[in-house]
């Protein structure tokens, strides 16, 4: 036992962690739009990442849910094409093209191979200058849209966190559910949609990254192909969001055998110079798979849930703590229970030496493992510039967790965690819980 | 006028041969067999050892033994403490899981290329070496009893999909969920998974898969000096389940929960699975449950519920062929609103009526062939994939060379082919019909 603990404390030792090998290429097209590059000819295909900022908080006031059903709508027609036409032309390419929307952005992902990327591009530009928003195509997805929020009504998950959002952000976009209600949804016109296209997809809030089989000179002829045509402006973006919500529990009954909490309290910035150290904090906290206290205290020790986890939850105009857990209706008030001791526990000590070694060698050595794929080294570029980051991060980032301490830490998790405003928002008949005030 | 324009596209889709050349197979001395697949792009390994049992081999009686002997196994060793595997391979910068089906129990590691040998030493250990303290397997099967609670009870749908599972299979345990039953859940003991793991988890009841930054000399010398050393076992069961008798008589069932949001019907096939050197029919399968409700605005249920007679929001048709016995093919429509679920079927019955008798749109056809192609390309970039499509396939029956031919046989398959699998398949008396709903006081509620 000790002589095969210290041959693995010698492993740990001994290998420093791999450094990713990742050359990015930052590429401004002939027409000006900027963009990250990794190329990578092994695969013959190209993975494309796109981001407007603003996504649905830029929906116009009375308009709530415009902005998601026009994401939903992009590739149901374009152009000359109609919804199956485009479909067709779509899949004879073997193009993939996914279009999303958040509270902070619409992104659209796509993969296309280099045999025919040419025209998948020509397919996709038609999709974000020309979508046609046909009548039968609104009604067919506005069906869907409100489908999936009669659904997100009876779905534990969707019912915590819509009230927490709600509870926390007052009048703010970020308060309201992205899909806007039944009745929202029912009203929208086509005349609506158009306008929320021009909202968002506009070129002075376009990111873009892409990884695989081309080059710069050709990623430059693909930018100007999607993007020349765009808007110059879009709607301007939302002011901050002011947290609104003091701590305590509320209760949304459900009927339901187990219970379902998301918590949280007011967070940190991105760019806060502490946030490396509140990010450490919480990989010790929840964030750390089988790892974490929280995993530790309510699943190991006691079998309260199956899962458990926090995170920080920084967007761009507010920024959380949150977590969630589930546990049957008798035992989620032993569970909050314990997660309320934990939260009180690292804002009173913080984290041992112990604790911090370990979430340094994992937060370190996991790092370049992420880069393992044109798809998934397109999507961390496309965060990073969404954050505000340069592209010399990837090289500075392991020093950046490296340099946090263990007074760091304690001093930041005395400053933000706040058990008192923790709240908890509780969906199904737990047991010995009552909504506060 | 578009169609033009993206027939000219189909016939530049050039259809690249899946690269078998990065992967090496072997077998050790003890049975164990292993595969490597090479991807040197990124410093990074993914180790998974995959058991050939799963929910499907329990002893009658003990449903969930199989997952609950899954989440036990990161209890600890004869070296290694309770929980402690993870944390060495979260201190070494990796993250670990494990997953069970009921055709195989699957460990795996996600690391560093140069700590493989390391998560060797762990695995191989806790092959062997299990130790489990009473307090341990108590408070874990409260965590199983939470999972059900979560993956299952949580959800009307999951509710209605066990239902309708335990419905399709007369006669094989396929019928029974992988979680387990929850009378049955509450019941397992430390001596049921002892006597499971004792049974079934041995160096030749393994496969070992590595993807990533290695060698196959690489692997295999380090595969000798930790699971080389391993004894197999002599007397591993006859890999033999109960199988289903003929299937006479359509069933149907009518799931009511308040919860439900969504009214839908769903209707599961008995259906055949890859088979070792046949897996044509398995081809034919994919190709029709793509043809049918693949992409909703081109596929024939999308086409005709979706578009034409708008009846249905949303329609899928589905099936996988990676199983060791008969599998499912299965068709699903939601209805419109103010369409009942009795019209949505009828619609839907009509449907698959007109494509035995319409035939395959040899357009879409060959559209689908070259996705299917290209598929193989996209494939490659994801080595966990295609770790899992190897470790998946040699636990449910299938060669290193089913695998490598299953892009080939699906190339090979013709529209007759589809339509001749689409005739055995859709027989309604292997059929299992279900409609998902609100209790019929509700919705008298809810009634605009």
């Amino acid at each position: 036992m000790i002589r095969f603990a210290l041959s693995l404390a010698l492993a740990v030792m001994l290998a420093l962690p791999a450094r990713a090998a990742v050359d990015i290429q930052q590429v401004t097209s002939p027409g000006g739009v900027d963009a990250w590059l990794v190329e990578s000819h092994e695969i013959p295909f190209v993975a494309l990442e796109i981001r407007f900022r603003g996504g649905a908080s830029l929906d116009a006031p009375d308009r709530r849910g415009a902005i998601n059903l026009m994401t939903a709508l992009l590739e149901e027609g374009a152009g000359d094409m109609d919804a199956r036409a485009f479909a067709r032309a779509r899949d004879g390419l073997a193009a993939s093209f996914g279009f999303d929307v958040s509270s902070d952005a619409l992104s659209v992902s796509a993969k296309m191979l280099t045999e025919n990327r040419d025209q998948a591009v020509a397919l996709l530009r038609q999709a974000l200058v020309a979508p046609r928003f046909d009548p039968d195509a609104i009604e067919r997805v506005r069906g869907q849209v409100v489908s999936g929020i009669r659904s997100d009504a009876k779905d534990p998950n969707a019912i915590a966190s819509q009230k927490f959002r709600e509870m926390a952000f007052g009048t703010h976009p970020y308060a309201l559910p992205i899909s806007g209600t039944e009745e929202q949804v029912a009203a929208l016109t086509r005349d609506d949609l158009l306008a929320a296209q021009a909202r968002v997809i506009a070129r002075d809030r376009l990111y873009v990254s892409a990884v695989g089989d081309i080059t710069a000179e050709e990623l430059g002829g693909l930018l100007d192909t999607l993007f020349a045509d765009l808007p110059p402006t879009g709607a301007p973006m939302p002011g901050p969001a002011d947290y609104t919500l003091g701590g305590g529990v509320t209760v949304v009954p459900f009927d339901t055998p187990q219970a379902v909490a998301v918590f949280g309290q007011r967070g940190m910035a991105r760019d806060d110079p502490d946030f490396f150290a509140a990010y450490v904090m919480n990989q010790v906290l929840g964030a750390g798979g089988f790892d974490s206290r929280l995993m530790d205290e309510v699943r190991a020790k006691r079998g309260l849930t199956y899962g458990v986890y926090s995170y920080l939850y920084p967007m761009d105009h507010a920024a959380l703590v949150m977590g969630q857990v589930a546990s049957a209706n008798a035992r989620i008030a032993e569970a909050i229970g314990v997660i309320r001791a934990e939260w009180l526990r690292m804002a009173d000590e913080g984290v041992t030496e112990k604790e911090l070694e370990a979430v340094k060698t994992y937060l370190t050595g996991a790092y370049p493992l992420r880069f393992d794929g044109n798809g998934p080294i397109a999507r961390i570029m496309i965060s990073m510039q969404m954050e505000g980051l340069g592209p010399d991060y990837i090289a500075t980032r392991n020093d950046k967790i490296m340099a946090v301490t263990l007074e760091d830490v304690r001093r930041v998790a005395h400053e933000l965690l706040t058990p008192e405003a923790l709240h908890f928002v509780v969906v199904g008949r737990p047991q010995g819980l009552e909504t506060t005030n | 006028m578009p169609l033009i324009r993206y027939t000219l596209a189909l016939m530049a889709l050039m259809v690249l041969p899946a690269r078998a050349d990065t992967v090496t197979d072997f077998t050790l001395d003890n049975g164990m067999q292993v595969v490597v697949i090479e991807d040197h792009r990124a410093p990074v390994v993914v180790h998974m050892v995959w058991y050939r049992v799963g929910a499907a081999d329990e002893p009658a009686g003990h449903s969930g033994i199989a997952h609950f002997l899954e989440h036990l196994m990161f209890k600890g060793t004869d070296e290694v403490g309770p929980g402690e595997l993870s944390e060495i391979v979260q201190a070494n910068g990796g993250s670990d899981n494990a997953f069970t089906s009921w055709d195989y129990t699957a460990y795996f590691q996600r690391v560093a290329a140069d700590r493989l040998g390391l998560m060797m030493k762990l695995e191989a250990d806790r092959m062997a070496d299990l130790r489990l303290a009473p307090e341990d397997v108590e408070t874990e099967r409260d965590v199983i009893l939470e999972e059900r609670n979560q993956r299952t009870e949580n959800s009307a749908g999951a509710l209605f999909s066990e239902q309708s599972r335990a419905a399709q299979y007369l006669n094989h345990p396929y019928g029974i969920p992988i979680i387990g039953w929850k009378h049955k859940m509450q019941t397992l003991s430390k001596a049921d998974a002892l006597a499971f793991y004792r049974t079934y988890y041995a160096p030749n009841n393994a496969v070992l898969v590595v993807a990533g930054d290695v060698t196959p000399d690489g692997v295999r010398d380090l595969a000798e000096q930790y699971y080389g050393v391993l004894a197999p076992s002599a007397d591993l069961p006859v890999r033999a389940r109960p199988q289903e008798p003929p299937q006479l008589a359509e069933r149907r069932l009518t799931f009511d929960d308040p919860r439900v949001a969504q009214p839908y019907v769903m209707r599961t096939y008995l259906a055949p699975e890859r088979d070792p050197g046949g897996q044509e029919t398995a081809a034919a399968l994919t190709y029709l449950a793509e043809l049918l409700g693949g992409e909703g605005a081109t596929s024939f249920l999308g086409e005709k519920l979706q578009f034409e007679n708008q009846t249905a929001l949303y329609t899928s048709a589905f099936y996988d062929g990676l199983s060791l016995d008969d599998t499912t093919f299965g068709v699903v429509a939601v209805p419109a609103p103010g369409v009942t679920l009795q019209g949505v079927e009828t619609a839907l019955d009509d449907a698959l009526q007109s494509f035995l008798e319409t035939g395959v749109d040899p357009v879409l056809f060959a559209s689908l062939k070259a996705q299917l192609g290209a598929a193989e390309i996209y494939a490659r970039d994801n080595i966990q994939g295609l770790a899992r499509r190897y470790g998946q396939a040699l636990t449910s029956g299938l060669t290193v060379a089913d695998v490598q031919a299953w892009p080939e046989v699906l190339q090979a398959v013709t529209p007759q082919d589809v339509m001749a699998a689409a005739r055995m398949v859709l027989n309604r008396d292997h059929a299992v019909t279900g409609w998902l709903e609100r209790p019929q006081a509700d919705v008298v509620e809810v009634t605009q």
